[in-house]
């Protein structure tokens, strides 16, 4: 009946805009996760360099990251549009109002966003934007694929032409942008760390609401699913997922 | 002179023939006529709707913000049908003749089987809109027994039938609405019919927010305004359920009949002060299982008013389990009318309880113990939350308290057959006529009624009398519209002018008291004959002390509160003058000189089998009694027994 | 009981309002709370001044009149109860009441607390019905509908159109109201024909009347004096989506 910009402009349609952004980042938030554990190896950043190069220039995972951008325009904008609409639903605010039956991160869900999208900002202009145009350091791996010991060397940007990694004698060499050392050198700042503890908080009452209201948005409410919904949306996405992100700048800050 | 207009033949063939023999508007005219319905509750709602479809023009107005909020909607128990779905030996005959049975015989046989015919589509009717009536598993209607019927013929929903009913006309309305057929006003209420030449032309209106009156013009007006309970002031109808449109038509023109019959249902749940604004009403269902008693002795009843001792303190043999003791064969399930009297009679004698003595107990321990709580809460759960809620009390634990009170007015508007009164063009449908349940409504069929006349009847009915008077518009600059508008506005202007010490509210309550007393569960000549002169004096006294603030021209609910409760004063001195002229006992209408020795009601067939339709004579005259005889070629009349 | 009562007043829908204060006492436990109203109103009126104007009529709780904000929260404190049935015993003596209308751009005030929620008729003209006539329809049991369908279809029916899940909505949005009664006609067979065409058409009016989104709070589900579930939301977002995206609503010629 009605053409597509009808059915989004609908609050239906606005609020299944941003069920589906919504739903889109929770699953690169697993990715982005699993990802980022190389953090954690001990290896002087060699796997989470390589991880980091394997991001940026596979095509496939290229055209999902901008749709990802993406998400998170649109997801920050229908919310501004849908925060204007719903305050002009009530010119007249209550001289006092219970929030009996809600849980508080639902009805906080802008200023939780908001706290999040500025932690993005500053996410991607320290790490992102430095690692694609920036100034970030370079550094070698040299591995004995008999004895598996590397030797990591930092180089300077005339060593660097481009990213390689191709195996001479046993010895398996890779040249790379040092994006470790960056996360390293980082979350040495007590502020940064502490900033984004809070924002990993903020992204767990984001989630332990939006979760399961993007099934709900969809419909989707089977009494049988429902309870898995509801745990994987506290347990996974407002709990592991939250902590292991935390986990990162404290273990760079204590270590 | 007053033509009931039922049609020749036999019984069962009368509303066929009569179908046949009414007149027909030409489909192409139709949209010429502009009906005015008044009232969009049950009857209301579904005789818009219906004649919408037809093609005619309809104006509907409520008072409500919404049609949806039409007292209809609190109807608990259920609506009768003959469809015999359950094998149990129903009919359309059984129905038409439990129904005049029940109605004490004060009933038009021609109406009440028309009634019983039609029931059986209304329950299609409602199904096809989607109304979610209860269903069995396999997934068919589910029926129940109501109010000591024999057979299950009772289809309701959980305990909103009314409401479910209601919003199905409603979407039948509304439907009508957003095809442009009907033209819905809201918070409007109706101040006085305007008729030209004798017959009905319009309305006048007054908007409940702006308070302009306005004239609305029309071939056909139709009243579904429901009943006047409320002359009680403490009844189950709605805060704004009143007389007023009824009233001011039958100033017009249109008989009143049988004012003095008023429903008095046994199981309320009691006044608990004078703070109290209305009465709740529980499912007489109740009685099934529960059982009525109050202690034996005055002293005993003394110590629980004063709360010394607890129910649960009475021992078995100092209580007295008044209508078993009375009524071996039926018991605690006598009719509504035999229940409530009994139970007045025994809070009469001092033997009522609660803090002020007039409730009577309703217990459930029996049941509880025989059933165990978890059925019993199954079966009545709801009420006894409804209880609980109300009265802080726990009916598990105590018996409830129960007091009869105003429910249902069976009297109203006299019809003809056509459902139309004696003015020719004004019609009254549903709880604001009189026509079908006589002297005594049975229980789930004030439903059937409202919807059969809007559904089933008043959509053939109304277009004999359009094809006689013809499409030509109603000439809206007719001076009796101006007249009309000028009447209703000075009469405005005196309630404004009220500037006494009394509330109109205070008013209010002393009629109610006033009706309650004399003209209530019993009445007598005596009593009679002082509470005419009683409300006569209210009436004058209203007129000079009453208070009313504000303006015309804002929602001003002193105002309307005003208009009804003077239209009240003057229906209750109606009431009044209807249960003296009536020497006999029928159905609610029981006069304490006509009883049998046991006590019981006693109907004089020979002088009164007739309904008495009162003629406004000018104000403050005495109103001129018209007879119309009742002829029952079906049925033998019988005295009810239920010992 | 002694209580004080902030009480919104409000001359029209043009006037500006403001809360004005009341002392009542003699408040009995077994008052309802409109009848604790009742008895401040005809105080006033013995003063010759303007008594509160609320909307109220049938007190048993199911025509949906009744309609305060009571203490922030729509008919008051007690669970699955409207303001008519709330009694007083739910209060303390010495409390402060705060009284105030229900507030969104779709229900504007009437006077004091009463509002105007014709809104949520014109939704229903929109398509909240089943297009048939009077007459002419099958026998009530040709159609047998699963027992699970009809009492669900009758969970939603329950609705008594009070406007509480609007007044509770920290956006004011309509959607368990318009919720409840796709519902009902979603469920059962009658109203499969018109099915999606209605979804779409009272969503439509939703969104005309300048209702607010639906955000997933569930405050509504909480307030609703009638205990309509926010499952009625979902179904709702289904039978929208499915009209919008999977129906087609052309004959192919």
């Amino acid at each position: 009946m009605s053409n597509f910009s009808n059915t989004f402009s609908s609050t239906l349609g606005k609020k299944l805009i941003m069920c589906l952004t919504g739903l889109f980042l929770c699953s690169f938030l697993i990715v982005h996760l699993t990802g980022n554990l190389s953090l954690f190896k001990n290896d002087e950043g060699l796997a989470f360099n390589q991880y980091a190069h394997f991001m940026t220039n596979f095509t496939p995972i290229k055209v999902v990251s901008y749709l990802l951008y993406s998400s998170i325009i649109i997801h920050s904008v229908f919310a501004l549009f849908i925060t204007i609409q719903n305050k002009k639903a009530r010119p007249v605010a209550y001289a006092q109002k219970s929030g009996n039956g809600s849980i508080w991160s639902s009805r906080n869900m802008g200023v939780l966003g908001t706290i999040l999208l500025l932690f993005i900002v500053s996410h991607m202009s320290s790490f992102w934007y430095e690692y694609h145009w920036g100034e970030t350091p370079y550094v070698k791996y040299e591995t004995d694929l008999n004895t598996g010991k590397t030797i990591t060397t930092e180089i300077s940007a005339s060593d660097y032409i481009e990213y390689v990694s191709y195996v001479n004698n046993g010895i398996e060499i890779t040249k790379s942008k040092n994006l470790y050392k960056e996360v390293a050198t980082e979350f040495k700042e007590w502020y940064l760390v502490a900033f984004y503890v809070l924002a990993m908080l903020a992204m767990s009452f984001h989630l332990v609401h939006g979760f399961q209201s993007a099934f709900q948005t969809l419909g989707w409410d089977h009494s049988k699913y429902k309870p898995l919904i509801n745990f994987i949306g506290v347990w996974v996405f407002s709990i592991l997922i939250p902590i292991g992100f935390a986990a990162m700048p404290l273990y760079f800050f204590f270590k | 002179m007053l033509n009931s207009k039922i049609p020749a033949g036999s019984l069962a063939e009368k509303w066929s023939k009569h179908k046949f023999d009414l007149k027909l508007v030409n489909p192409a005219n139709k949209r010429k006529y502009d009906i005015i319905v008044v009232g969009t509750g049950l009857a209301g709602a579904s005789a818009a709707a219906s004649l919408a479809e037809l093609g005619y023009n309809v104006k509907a107005f409520c008072f409500h913000d919404s049609p949806r909020r039409a007292h209809s909607i609190a109807a608990q128990g259920g609506i009768n049908a003959a469809k015999n779905y359950r094998n149990d030996g129903d009919s359309v005959y059984r129905l038409f003749y439990d129904t005049i049975k029940g109605g004490d015989y004060r009933a038009r046989e021609a109406n009440v089987y028309r009634l019983a015919e039609v029931s059986v589509n209304i329950i299609d009717q409602c199904v096809a809109q989607g109304v979610p009536f209860a269903r069995e598993y396999g997934g068919l209607l589910d029926n129940r027994s109501f109010g000591g019927a024999q057979v299950s013929r009772t289809f309701y929903a959980r305990g909103q039938t009314g409401q479910q009913l209601l919003l199905g006309a409603y979407s039948a309305l509304n439907r009508q609405i957003n095809l442009g057929t009907v033209k819905m006003y809201t918070r409007s209420e109706m101040l006085d019919l305007v008729t030209i030449d004798g017959q009905a032309k319009g309305i006048v209106t007054r908007n409940l927010i702006t308070g302009d009156i306005d004239t609305h013009s029309a071939h056909a007006v139709l009243l579904c305004t429901g009943g006047y309970g409320n002359v009680f002031y403490l009844s189950t109808n709605a805060m704004y359920s009143n007389v007023t449109a009824a009233w001011r038509a039958h100033k017009r023109g249109a008989f009143m009949a049988n004012p003095c019959y008023t429903q008095i249902h046994p199981t309320c749940i009691p006044v608990s002060g004078d703070h109290q604004s209305k009465l709740t009403l529980m499912s007489e269902s109740l009685r099934n299982d529960g059982r009525v008693w109050v202690p034996k002795t005055v002293e005993t009843a003394e110590k629980i008013r004063k709360g010394e001792i607890k129910a649960k303190d009475i021992a078995e043999a100092d209580r007295d389990y008044f209508l078993e003791r009375k009524y071996p064969s039926f018991g605690n399930l006598v009719p509504r009318d035999v229940a409530s009297r009994n139970a007045k009679i025994a809070c009469d004698e001092g033997r009522g309880v609660g803090k002020s003595g007039l409730a009577v107990y309703l217990d459930f321990a029996d049941s509880i113990k025989r059933l165990g709580q978890p059925a019993v809460a199954a079966k009545y759960g709801n009420l006894f939350d409804m209880y609980a809620q109300i009265t802080d009390e726990n009916p598990y634990e105590s018996p409830m308290r129960i007091y009869p009170a105003v429910h249902y007015t069976m009297g109203g508007l006299w019809v003809d057959y056509n459902l139309m009164t004696t003015v020719p063009g004004l019609y009254a449908l549903g709880e604001a006529n009189f026509s079908d349940h006589g002297a005594n409504r049975l229980g789930a069929s004030a439903l059937m009624q409202g919807l059969a006349d809007g559904y089933f009847v008043i959509p053939y009915t109304v277009g004999d009398y359009l094809a006689t008077i013809g499409p030509a518009p109603v000439d809206a600059n007719h001076p009796a519209f101006a007249e009309t508008k000028k009447a209703v506005q000075n009469q405005i202007d005196k309630f404004l002018a009220l500037k006494g010490t009394k509330t109109v509210d205070e008013y209010h309550r002393d009629l109610g008291k006033l009706i309650w007393e004399y003209c209530g569960m019993s009445r007598n000549a005596v009593d009679l004959v002082k509470a005419k002169q009683l409300v006569q004096a209210l009436k004058v006294d209203f007129w000079k002390n009453a208070i009313v603030v504000g303006a015309n021209e804002e929602v001003n609910q002193c105002l309307e509160k005003a208009g009804r409760v003077a239209d009240f004063i003057e229906l209750g001195e109606l009431m009044i003058d209807d249960a003296l002229d009536r020497n006999e006992s029928c159905g609610g209408h029981f006069r304490e000189e006509y009883q049998t020795p046991e006590g019981e009601a006693l109907r004089n067939d020979d002088d009164y089998t007739y309904v008495a339709a009162w003629e406004f004579m000018g104000e403050n005259m005495p109103e001129k009694l018209n007879k119309e005889q009742l002829i029952f070629e079906n049925v033998k009349l019988t005295q009810r027994s239920y010992k | 009981m002694n209580l004080t009562l902030k009480v919104w007043r409000q001359k029209n829908r043009k006037a500006s309002g403001k809360f004005v204060t009341y002392k009542t006492d003699d408040v009995s436990p077994d008052m309802s709370f409109l009848e604790m109203l009742d008895v401040v109103n005809e105080g006033l009126v013995k003063k010759q001044e303007e008594p509160i104007q609320f909307d109220h009529d049938c007190r048993e709780g199911i025509c949906g009149s009744c309609a305060l904000m009571i203490n922030g929260q729509p008919h008051g404190p007690k669970k699955a109860t409207t303001t008519c049935q709330l009694h007083m015993r739910s209060f303390n003596t010495g409390d402060t009441i705060v009284i105030e209308p229900w507030r969104s751009v779709a229900f504007p005030v009437v006077k004091d607390l009463a509002v105007d929620r014709s809104s949520l008729d014109r939704i229903q003209h929109a398509g909240g019905y089943v297009s048939v006539g009077t007459g002419g329809v099958p026998d009530a049991n040709e159609i047998a509908i699963p027992k699970v369908i009809a009492d669900e279809a009758f969970n939603s029916a329950t609705c008594i159109q009070c406007g509480a899940c609007v007044a509770a909505c920290k956006n004011a949005s309509a959607m368990l109201f318009v919720s409840a009664k796709v519902s009902q006609y979603a469920l059962l067979p009658q109203g499969q024909t018109e099915r999606y065409e209605r979804a779409q058409a009272m969503v439509l009016q939703m969104d005309e009347e300048g209702f607010g989104g639906c955000t997933n709070t569930y405050q509504c589900e909480a307030e609703c004096p009638k205990e309509i579930k926010v499952t009625n939301i979902a179904r709702m977002n289904r039978e929208y989506f499915n009209a919008e995206f999977l129906q087609d609503k052309k004959a192919h010629v």
